[in-house]
């Protein structure tokens, strides 16, 4: 006779522990509503501290009383962590719930075919357009591309395929660049190139100093992405008798495209939403401007501000529906390089 | 039969790389050579156009808090009188309110990321924070004055009425609105994703032979996490704090949205009079003349010089912790 063991879960939940830890949870919730009616404390806030605290005393309670100190405290900590992580995450919910709620009113059907150059701030919100917004941001992003992929492409084929002397400083001092604040690349454009040469807003101007900004995003991400590619592959493309330029440019680049794409992308998400330094440098008109190396010209993030400093209700509307349009932007962005990054990972 | 033709004949290797190397190496030094480049000529710019100022104005730059320039009717420049010290000490202020707030709940959202979350939750989290970090400030900036602001005027008063008698929660005259504190607040939601990440990243890196000595013991979770997670990754979380602190110290459109713009030296947090020079910036370019927009410049300069040192102590911070494990 032999008796066959059963196979168990020890360290899963019983329905008994299911129960006792819904009962704490409706417990903690009882109590923050009472706790809230009888004193002067308000609004929702008032309930989720609370409710948190009481939780917690619950828990920690619970933990004492069958398993002693250690386990009070180690109770007490998951509810004040698992509180950090519900904080983080509030403004971000609070966030998009708002500027989706506020911006839809916005939006209307000629909102990205017509400009502002015939309406004021106090016209009705079918008037006008974002046009003029998107063409310019376009013309920012794409012109502060051309600048600042080379450069950062470069500096990150530096720093990994080359390795000089200098390799240790230029990681450093990219980092260092990438805490310049925006207003202060700005007031540099301003300083070094828009005063002595151009003296006249332009695109071309934003783009500089947005290129500044993107230049150090660019050359991280790069950076940390060619260092996953295998050392194999530059080896081969040695032994077959290629030149480090061509190993580079046949192999290694070709190898890390997706990655690439992903920093880029980063880098475009980096600067979309950029406002001081365009206040500095683009002046910021209301018509759509096809020149970029002349003339003042609109972008999303100048829009907004225009928009919310203009105070009437509908030139806030038009800011909140602005908002949207370039949250929705950086959104697809961020998702776009998120997928291209984990098909990476995948392969 | 000729055998001399099946002898190679003795040549040199060289380990000389060839002239399409060369051009190669040249051009990718010099791309990498920019960045030292673009920094150098930020100082150097900024310096050459407001060094009149600086020489002019001396050491009440940094400490004189008054900012006017009068103009005769022909828009010269009678009397001018710069000084930033209301403007830096917004800028403390602002950055401190903000990291005091962001920090702990930081820690303890990494906490909750690394050693509490499931799995499949922590996928998520670790994405829609990572995508706050790239949420553009203006979205903060409106945000933090048309839906936060009364609240955290609110709790501005709960904190003024139990804790008042602390000179720095001093409101005299009582007023609350747009006050560092409100700025302060919005800065902390900002810079909240980036300590996250890099305190995760830190606690990531704790050994997990000692982690799992620790849980064999008998540790809890929370025993582990204090004698394990805490030494390793103690010093890491400064260096995220820093960067946090340098991000919030450079924050202009946020920081000009929400907070109420005053040339006085104030330290009380919760009173709505403040400063950052950033937003002074933005504040005072629209209708500066050629004399003030030197000022201008060098303020931009401090600013620059101060961001660079915050975030240069906090990457070596970072660094050596990542490096050393312990």
């Amino acid at each position: 006779m032999s008796t066959v063991a059963i196979p168990t879960k020890p360290w899963a939940k019983s329905p008994q522990d299911r129960i006792l830890g819904l009962t704490f949870l409706l417990a903690a919730i009882a109590f923050s509503y009472f706790f809230v009616a009888v004193t002067e404390m308000k609004g929702k806030l008032a309930y989720a501290f609370v409710f948190f605290v009481a939780y917690g005393v619950i828990t920690s309670t619970h933990s004492f009383i069958t398993r002693g100190p250690q386990a009070a405290k180690d109770s007490f900590v998951s509810t004040l962590v698992s509180l950090g992580a519900v904080v983080t995450v509030i403004p971000i919910a609070s966030i998009l719930f708002t500027v989706v709620q506020k911006g839809l009113p916005g939006l209307h059907l000629g909102i990205l075919s017509n400009d502002m150059s015939m309406a004021t701030p106090t016209d009705p919100i079918p008037t006008g357009g974002v046009l003029h917004a998107i063409t310019g941001t376009l013309t920012l992003v794409v012109l502060a591309l051309i600048m600042s992929v080379p450069i950062g492409i470069l500096t990150a084929l530096y720093l990994t395929e080359i390795k000089g002397r200098f390799a240790g400083p230029i990681r450093f001092l990219v980092q260092a660049m990438s805490g310049v604040p925006s207003i202060v690349a700005g007031l540099f454009i301003l300083s070094a190139v828009l005063y002595p040469i151009t003296k006249n807003y332009s695109a071309l101007m934003g783009a500089l100093a947005l290129a500044v900004l993107m230049i150090p995003t660019i050359a991280r991400t790069s950076e940390e992405v060619l260092l996953l590619i295998p050392n194999e592959l530059r080896e081969a493309g040695t032994a077959l008798g290629g030149t480090q330029w061509r190993t580079v440019a046949m192999i290694v680049l070709p190898a890390a495209r997706s990655g690439l794409m992903t920093a880029i992308i980063l880098g475009i998400a980096r600067i979309a939403g950029e406002t001081a330094p365009l206040l500095l440098l683009t002046g910021g008109g209301d018509k759509v401007n096809p020149n970029p190396f002349s003339g003042s010209v609109g972008s999303l993030p100048y829009y907004i501000w225009k928009s919310f400093n203009a105070g009437s209700p509908e030139a806030i509307t038009r800011a909140w529906a602005g908002l949207l349009i370039l949250m929705i932007l950086v959104l697809i962005l961020f998702i776009a390089a998120r997928a291209l990054s984990n098909r990476k990972m995948s392969k | 039969m000729s055998n001399e033709t099946l002898i190679p004949s003795p040549r040199t290797i060289t380990t000389e790389p060839r002239r399409s190397d060369k051009v190669f190496r040249g051009i990718v030094t010099g791309g990498g050579l920019s960045s030292l480049v673009v920094l150098g000529l930020i100082a150097v710019f900024l310096a050459f156009r407001g060094f009149e100022v600086l020489r002019e104005e001396g050491l009440g730059f940094i400490t004189g808090a008054d900012w006017s320039v009068t103009l005769d009717e022909s828009a010269n420049v009678v009397e001018s009188n710069f000084g930033l010290s209301a403007m830096l000490v917004g800028t403390i202020l602002c950055s401190i309110v903000a990291v005091v707030i962001a920090v702990p709940i930081s820690v303890f959202s990494a906490l909750y990321l690394n050693f509490y979350a499931p799995g499949w939750l922590k996928k998520i989290l670790v994405a829609v924070i990572d995508m706050m970090a790239a949420f553009p400030s203006i979205l903060f900036g409106i945000w933090g004055f048309l839906v936060l602001m009364p609240s955290v005027e609110y709790w501005g008063k709960i904190i003024n009425r139990y804790l008042g008698w602390i000179p720095i929660f001093e409101v005299e005259p009582y007023f609350f609105s747009r006050s560092p504190f409100v700025a302060g607040v919005v800065l902390a939601i900002m810079i909240i994703p980036i300590i996250t990440s890099v305190s995760r990243e830190i606690f990531a890196q704790a050994p997990l032979d000692r982690i799992q000595a620790a849980f064999a013991l008998g540790a809890t979770r929370w025993a582990m996490i204090k004698a394990v997670v805490i030494p390793h990754g103690r010093s890491g979380v400064v260096g995220g704090a820093m960067l946090g602190l340098g991000r919030a110290m450079g924050e202009t459109v946020a920081v000009y949205t929400v907070l109420n713009i005053v040339f006085q030296i104030n330290w009380h947090i919760l009173l709505g009079a403040g400063g950052n020079v950033a937003s002074l910036i933005i504040l005072k370019f629209g209708e500066a003349g050629e004399y003030e927009i030197k000022a201008l410049m060098a303020a931009g300069l401090i600013l620059f010089l101060l961001t660079l040192a915050v975030n240069a102590v906090a990457n070596v911070i970072v660094k050596s912790t990542g490096k050393s494990g312990r």
